[in-house]
């Protein structure tokens, strides 16, 4: 799937959504080996995001996106990753986020025609905790996905700058 | 150009090539990845002696300073040099001189496919990425057919 980005800029949302789903979906698949679908409905009130991985982007494309969900799942993703026995430490979970943080944003822009060269991505961070508010300076449309992987739901977000 | 450990190559009576076990430099500055890279060289083939890594170009040039490799997968976007930046340095790397570097990254636009090739990288892998694209780009710059 490739998609102009010299769309208007009211058609983002509309037209880059499926394009960051299907990004997040090979990715999971590609590296992890599991499947990913987009959530049918909303996580619980009591779901917590306790990591949170975020990638920046700068150039044609700008903003930031972020990866985020709770401990368990986090470490699951990081198990899928790099096998039960090397992905105990929290740092190898961390690690393991930012990479697939990493990699969705690299994945979700390589399927945009006319960012060629001219959208750079940041090396990743990751937060782990919940008690934090992330207040991005992107002023411009997000893009929120909820997808379920194992049973588990993640939170894919693009906030862009106008 | 030559390939240290590959000069000289035996083949087996039904044509298949035994491939020397090599030694591979990896640079990313995420240890996971370095990992999965790694268990993907296996998985495509590659039989490792030894694997070196390193988190940015800097201390991959430092590290090349006293180690001979054979191959080389680097990233492009790490913190202190990045693997575009390496690739262009490497030259002047007395012990790196010939040894085939193929970045794998997820700057995947043609603009930094050029950029890497044209630095002397001979070879390009797209993150996401699978053992049988590994295969497909590693065994050529070794030498071997995928």
């Amino acid at each position: 799937m490739s998609v102009d980005t010299s769309l208007p800029a009211r058609a983002h949302e509309e037209n880059w959504r499926p394009v960051l789903e299907l990004a997040v979906e090979e990715v999971f698949e590609i590296m992890l080996g599991c499947r990913v679908k987009p959530a049918a409905t909303q996580p619980p009130a009591t779901w917590k995001t306790e990591f949170t991985a975020m990638v920046g982007l700068a150039g044609s494309l700008c903003g930031i996106l972020t990866f985020a969900c709770d401990q368990p799942t986090a470490r699951e993703v990081a198990k899928c990753m790099l096998g039960p026995e090397i992905a105990d430490s929290e740092g190898q979970v961390s690690d393991a986020l930012g990479e697939i943080c990493n990699m969705i944003a690299g994945n979700f822009k390589n399927k945009l025609s006319g960012t060629d060269g001219r959208c750079m991505l940041s090396v990743p961070t990751v937060i782990k905790g919940e008690e934090y508010s992330l207040r991005s300076l992107a002023d411009g449309e997000i893009i929120d996905c909820i997808l379920m992987f194992q049973d588990a739901p993640v939170a894919v977000s693009l906030q862009l700058h106008t | 150009m030559a390939i240290r450990g590959f000069a000289a190559r035996p083949w087996t009576a039904r044509g298949v090539e035994i491939m020397d076990k090599i030694r591979a430099l990896i640079v990313d500055d995420s240890s996971v990845m370095r990992k999965i890279v790694e268990r993907s060289l296996r998985q495509a083939g590659v039989e490792l002696d030894k694997v070196l890594e390193a988190s940015n170009g800097a201390e991959a040039l430092g590290t090349l300073q006293n180690e001979s490799v054979d191959l080389i997968l680097c990233d492009i976007n790490m913190p202190v040099m990045d693997g575009l930046e390496f690739v262009r340095q490497l030259g002047t790397v007395e012990k790196a001189k010939g040894v085939p570097v193929v970045m794998i990254t997820t700057e995947g636009s043609e603009s930094h496919v050029v950029q890497a090739l044209s630095a002397g990288a001979r070879g390009y892998i797209r993150k996401p990425f699978t053992p049988d694209q590994v295969k497909e780009h590693v065994l050529p710059v070794l030498g071997k057919k995928s």
